[in-house]
């Protein structure tokens, strides 16, 4: 166990954004999803929450939304949190299908109640920071399932939040395109400094993309192993093929067994 | 915002054989067009002519079985009487309908809003609707002074429960993570119900449009039997009724012709508002290759 190792700050480690202490989560059916869950997210951070089906990351990643509540412990956000410093991205693009790719980006700033007119510009910069300024009016079923994800992200980032919340947002597409939109992200991060905290199953993803991988065992969910990914970005396709970048995957796929008690 | 990324392509490039592709598709849509339109209008005329053939070959006197033609005939013949009850019809039955959907969607927002109101009021709805119109017809008739009053409650209430009950599932069928993204930022419940439920609901508020058109033209029609010839009621159900007393059966197909005729158009304009509606989003309305 290294959980209580977790909020200790190493030498380099970034001041935290948001921290889980002590979470616990019980169904309405008595299923425990999360216990004693302690985790901490540094600044500008990318951290991966790796774990097998059923451990609980997706809760962990609602109670940081503010989604769903904990039963027991705490969330810390240093400074205050306003509507719009979270961004989330579900794992099916959830757009709303009667609103253009405009309105759909523009939803987050229509709910604080800003004026089409007086954020047009914001939503269009989002628009291009995914590669879809041209498809602003196109409707989202005529967009392909990796655009239609470039448009979620784009509604996550348009008012520019602190962190972005994202669920297994690239499980359901085909290995092409999630690369593309791995390094495509990863781009993004690198460019505008958001912290990313990723929920997701896949070993390569994890590693590919995160600094930090926290990997969770499941009944009760709980944070069982921590593993630094110290590769530089940018990272690219060369990255992929590296050896370190194997070594990280074995790594990490081998803590995954642990935690599913397979080892 | 520097880091723009490139973008995916959308088109496959065009076959070399497209020109030959589009001529098969073409001929494909023609023949399409034929079957809907072309195949039910032949059966339709030869039906009516073999109708004509069997009265004029049996010499069937006009009181018991009239001719097309001559119910053709009857319609122009009449058409004074008949489109000024025409009139009469129609306007009962959009009244009745514009009332439904106020107070049919008014009500589906209340109840997806208010739990409480919802299950103390729903099953009156219901009782409303299982509740044969023809039934209650007479006792509307008896506590209503005005006809015209009466017959428009005897429509709205066979009209109302397919919106209330169709709009109200469709205001609890918004995608639940989208209802989350709501929540996060913070929307209240009437952004939530603009936004989010109203539009949800569209596709099922329009469902339940269509079939409460055809009910209003029937809870009026209904009506009107029921008031019979003690109401001062002049639409086509009366003038079905005193037609037949008089034994001028080819007016009464005439006004039949008329009911069916508007029961028809009713439903197209429906039809043809919700496609018009869900053309851009809703997969009822898609066009697909395949």
């Amino acid at each position: 166990m290294i959980t209580d190792t977790l909020t200790r700050p190493s030498a380099d480690a970034k001041p935290t954004l948001v921290a889980l202490e002590g979470v616990h989560k019980t169904f309405a059916n008595g299923t425990v999803a999360l216990a004693d869950l302690n985790l901490a997210i540094g600044q500008h951070a990318f951290v991966s929450l790796l774990g097998p089906s059923g451990c609980g990351k997706s809760t962990a990643l609602r109670i940081i939304a503010r989604l769903a509540s904990a039963n027991a412990g705490r969330i810390a956000w240093s400074g205050a949190v306003e509507v719009g410093d979270i961004g989330f991205v579900f794992q099916e693009p959830t757009l709303m299908p009667w609103a253009t790719v405009f309105d759909n980006v523009y939803l987050p700033l229509r709910l604080q109640r800003q004026s089409r007119r007086a954020v047009a510009g914001r939503v269009e910069e989002a628009l291009d920071l995914v590669g879809l300024g041209d498809f602003a009016h196109a409707y989202p079923r005529e967009l392909s399932g990796g655009m239609k994800m470039r448009v979620s992200i784009a509604r996550a980032l348009v008012t520019e939040p602190k962190v972005l919340l994202m669920d297994e947002p690239f499980a359901a597409l085909d290995e092409i395109t999630r690369f593309k939109l791995n390094n495509d992200l990863l781009n993004l991060w690198v460019d505008r400094r958001f912290t990313v905290v990723f929920v997701t199953h896949s070993v390569f993803e994890s590693v590919y993309l995160s600094e930090r991988i926290l990997v969770m065992a499941a009944r009760p969910g709980r944070i069982v192993e921590e593993i630094a990914v110290d590769a530089p970005y940018p990272r690219d396709d060369a990255f992929r093929t590296s050896e370190p970048y194997n070594a990280w995957c074995r790594e990490a796929s081998l803590a995954l067994k642990r935690a599913m008690g397979e080892v | 915002m520097r880091a723009a990324l490139p973008r995916t392509e959308l088109m496959a490039p065009e076959g070399l054989d497209g020109a030959a592709m589009a001529l098969a598709h073409e001929r494909q849509v023609r023949r399409e067009r034929w079957l809907r339109w072309g195949a039910p209008l032949l059966i339709a005329v030869l039906a009516l002519g073999v109708w004509e053939l069997v009265v004029w070959w049996n010499q069937i006197p006009h009181y018991i079985l009239p001719g097309p033609s001559l119910v053709l005939e009857s319609l122009v013949e009449d058409w004074g009487t008949l489109s000024a009850s025409l009139l009469i019809t129609v306007q009962i039955t959009f009244l009745a309908l514009a009332i439904a959907i106020v107070g049919g969607v008014g009500l589906a927002v209340l109840f997806s809003l208010s739990r409480w109101v919802e299950l103390s009021l729903f099953p009156f709805a219901v009782v409303l609707q299982v509740t044969p119109i023809v039934a209650i017809a007479p006792l509307i008739l008896i506590y209503v002074d005005s006809t015209y009053a009466a017959l428009l409650i005897c429509a709205w209430i066979v009209a109302f429960f397919p919106i209330l009950s169709n709009t109200t599932l469709g205001l609890n069928s918004a995608d639940h993570n989208l209802r989350n993204l709501f929540e996060l930022y913070g929307a209240d419940r009437f952004q939530t119900m603009r936004h989010l439920r109203l539009p949800a609901a569209m596709p099922y508020f329009l469902g339940g449009l269509k079939i409460a058109g055809g009910l209003a033209l029937i809870g009026a029609i209904v009506a009107e039997f029921a008031a019979g010839s003690a109401g001062a009621g002049s639409g086509l159900a009366y003038r079905i009724l005193e037609a037949g007393y008089r034994l001028n059966i080819p007016r009464m197909f005439a006004a039949l012709l008329l009911i069916s005729l508007t029961g028809i158009a009713i439903f197209l304009t429906f039809t043809l508002l919700s496609h018009l509606l869900l053309r851009k989003w809703h997969e009822s309305a898609l066009e697909r290759e395949n």
